[in-house]
């Protein structure tokens, strides 16, 4: 057994333990844990199949981005587990039988047509298998010449969903006493102050009225 | 069975699929297990696309693969801003009492 062999049956022994602890888990941070070295285990299978680029990039948006986002929210949700998982055991053995099914007639029809398939011979003379060859150089020369406006649309699906991540999530406090600053400067001085024109009180003298009236207006 | 083929791979892929079925059915009142159940699903297909980009010699499964993961992240993203959004509003992410929109 070649070690490449090796690699594949222990990456994926630990790939498929983890994706099992990940709908199994009770703790919902426990699966996002797994969930994580499920993904880390499959960007190492994917270095096997010499898609570096991939990898990399598995590990650090998937890993380094997403998980921890899935992170964020799960430790923010204060979740009832107990509700959430009854009839979890009760139906633990028919979907068994159901994951099994799905699985075996997967692996039927995959294996019955594609059999015993390697790497073929005019494959292997392309660029690809070569030792110097670079993943990453060639899959930039094909996204950014032949794919071009898919990349651009791909570009345009992330700004949507920033966008809609955040004019879903962003709310305003209703107890909040935050003023625009704008109306702030705004404000003249006639608008706060207002001189109430008032008649001076009238001293003891009944001689000065006519005067004083005058200076009111 | 000592050489790899792309028959264990796909098998491989084969096999997680299965595993995020049997999640998706087992944890159906768990919204955050779903997403992951789905995220795992989508993990599974990119195992298949990078097996066949590789024993086919052709560098186009694996833009593709590249084209999943985006649309993967942007889902999760939304997933996520919804399912914060639902806690906020119900104080629960159990599916089952998500029947506000039933007639």
């Amino acid at each position: 057994m070649d070690y490449q062999a090796g690699f594949f049956y222990l990456f994926s022994a630990v790939l498929l333990f983890a994706a099992f602890r990940v709908v199994t888990a009770r703790n919902p941070v426990h699966a996002v844990l797994y969930l994580m070295l499920a993904f880390s285990q499959a960007a190492a299978i994917w270095l096997l199949l010499k898609a570096e680029f991939l990898g990399i990039t598995l590990v650090l948006v998937y890993l380094g981005a997403v998980m921890v986002l899935f992170l964020f929210v799960v430790m923010m949700l204060d979740i009832n587990v107990d509700v959430l998982r009854q009839g979890f055991w009760k139906h633990f053995p028919l979907a068994l039988i159901l994951g099994g099914l799905v699985s075996a007639e997967l692996i039927a029809v995959l294996w019955v047509g594609f059999p015993t398939l390697t790497v073929d011979a005019t494959a292997a003379t392309v660029a690809m298998h070569a030792p110097d060859h670079s993943n990453t150089r060639e899959l930039g020369k094909l996204l950014y010449s032949q794919y071009t406006y898919p990349v651009e649309v791909a570009a345009v699906i992330l700004l949507l969903a920033m966008v809609a991540a955040i004019a879903l999530t962003l709310r305003q406090r209703k107890e909040s006493k935050a003023i625009d600053p704008a109306i702030q400067v705004r404000v003249k001085a006639e608008d706060r102050l207002v001189v109430v024109p008032l008649a001076p009180t009238p001293k003891a003298a009944a001689t000065e009225q006519p005067k004083e009236e005058g200076q009111t207006s | 069975m000592m050489t790899l083929t792309l028959g264990h791979f796909l098998s491989l892929g084969a096999i997680l699929f299965a595993l995020s079925v049997v999640g998706i059915f087992l944890n159906r009142k768990n919204l955050i297990v779903l997403l992951m159940a789905i995220e795992l699903m989508l993990l599974a297909v990119n195992m298949n696309f990078v097996a066949f980009a590789h024993y086919l010699g052709d560098l186009h499964g694996q833009i593709f693969v590249f084209f999943i993961l985006t649309v993967a992240a942007a889902e999760s993203a939304i997933g996520l801003a919804i399912l914060v959004l639902l806690f906020r509003n119900r104080s629960s992410i159990n599916v089952d009492e998500l029947n506000t929109l039933k007639g």
